[in-house]
């Protein structure tokens, strides 16, 4: 925040104010659900569909989506903060704790992993600090207000982080991959940050 | 931070506003004068920053519409009624006013005339604008690069009011290698020849080349266009790897 801003002339505020401290710098809050995907939705048979958790070795842990289905369910509602500048309060989304995942990926044997870097349907990847999807934080989402996920919305299932910029919160997702070292992902190869705080403005490289 | 220079990290500059051009009742161009613009690459964008005397700050993404080759950088502004941002772009800035801008940003949505063709355009309403960036480029390659890469439009617009760089793509429809398409999804003028729906799968067969001449495409609209467009294409054959997509939410 180093930068001072140049004040625009004749620019003022149109909005209503947000709630307090709700609204991360640079954000605006909208109420509908903007779709960004940098290519075609793909669709995904849940019958062969399967989430994997594999570690640098090799070793692996598999779900499949009735698999997945029978672990507990979390019902997070959330904030979420697009990078492209849109936040939408108290989202109401279905899914499985990634805590619930590793441990049962440790219990099978799957080792490590400072980072992961999440991979989907369509080969988009992105990378997040583990310590960012564990102690509550993330899960693997299948429902969305109420219904299942949308094809278009990342379904039949994304990662949700939502205390980072929803890139970060995968569409499509298949799997995580553990990693002793961070590695760049989709767009974080294309300039976006590593990780991807929007509360400290972590939008490209560098920030 | 302050002071400090990371390599490679984007930062606010201020531009200045040197023109601005009406290109429909609701959108216009803004020419900037960036000081220390590092180029692009043509379907990038930029971030804009307005910051009011109170401190209050709002920030929103525009892409590029000028070629790479051009000197300064034009952004067009489609205004979105009582939005925040888009009506001040189009309304109240004008030429000698600074405008806070970062950039270039993004990498995937891009193209350059070395990755040659074929090259296949899809845009609705203002999602032409990252598209022009491409015909521009592509305009100003040498006719030697120009000749093996033949490019498509296909742009669907409102109305014939609608249609931005409505003269430009008129013109540049004029080289050889340049074919452009219009469809007109609202009200079209009484001798109005091309197509009057929104884009279905008979119009991409249409205008699209077969999948089997692995064209590079590029589609940029509002979501339920980019969703049917993009399907449509997979389901004709085209590789999902070489349909690249950009979709406009509301960006007041």
């Amino acid at each position: 925040m180093a930068d001072k801003p140049f004040v625009a002339r004749g620019f003022h505020s149109k909005r209503a104010v947000s709630p307090a401290n709700r609204l991360p710098p640079g954000q605006y809050e909208t109420r509908d659900f903007p779709v960004l995907s940098a290519g075609p939705t793909p669709r995904a048979s849940l019958a062969t569909w399967d989430f994997t958790i594999r570690d640098g070795d090799g070793r692996s842990v598999r779900w499949t989506w009735d698999e997945l289905q029978s672990l507990p369910h979390d019902t997070p509602t959330v904030d979420i903060h697009c990078v492209t500048k849109w936040s939408k309060f108290g989202t109401r989304w279905e899914g499985v704790s990634i805590d619930t995942l590793l441990d049962a990926a440790r219990a099978g044997g799957v080792l490590g992993g400072a980072f992961i870097l999440a991979f989907c349907d369509g080969g988009y990847t992105t990378n997040v600090p583990l310590a960012d999807v564990t102690g509550g934080k993330a899960w693997v989402a299948f429902g969305y207000d109420g219904a299942p996920l949308p094809p278009e919305h990342g379904g039949p299932a994304r990662l949700l982080v939502p205390h980072l910029y929803f890139w970060k919160s995968a569409k499509w997702v298949r799997g995580l991959q553990l990693l002793e070292r961070d590695e760049p992902g989709f767009w974080e190869k294309l300039g976006y940050h590593d990780r991807g705080d929007p509360w400290r403005e972590q939008r490209y490289q560098g920030d | 931070m302050a002071g400090a220079t990371i390599p490679g990290r984007l930062t606010w500059q201020v531009a200045t506003v040197v023109d601005v051009r009406s290109e429909t009742p609701r959108a216009r161009t803004l020419v900037l004068d960036v000081p220390q613009w590092p180029g692009h690459r043509a379907g990038q964008h930029v971030d804009v920053r307005l910051v009011a005397e109170d401190g209050y700050q709002a920030q929103r993404s525009y892409s590029i519409a000028s070629a790479p080759e051009d000197s300064s950088v034009e952004l067009t502004v489609e205004r979105i009624d009582d939005a925040e941002v888009s009506p001040y772009l189009c309304d109240v800035l004008r030429v000698g006013d600074g405008l806070e801008v970062r950039g270039p940003i993004g990498g995937y949505f891009v193209w350059d005339i070395a990755q040659g063709g074929p090259l296949f355009l899809v845009a609705g309403g203002s999602g032409i604008v990252p598209l022009m960036a491409m015909l521009r480029h592509h305009a100003r390659a040498s006719s030697a690069a120009r000749e093996g890469v033949p490019v498509r439009l296909l742009y669907s617009a409102r109305t014939w009011d609608d249609v931005i760089y409505r003269d430009e793509l008129e013109r540049l429809a004029e080289a050889p290698q340049v074919q452009v398409s219009l469809s007109l999804t609202r009200d079209a003028p009484a001798d109005w020849r091309g197509y009057r729906r929104r884009i279905d799968r008979a119009m991409l067969e249409e205008v699209s080349w077969p999948a089997s001449e692995t064209p590079r495409v590029f589609v940029c609209g509002p979501t339920p266009l980019v969703e049917s467009v993009s399907t449509l294409l997979v389901e004709l054959g085209h590789d999902p790897a070489r349909v690249r997509t950009e979709r406009f939410g509301p960006t007041g």
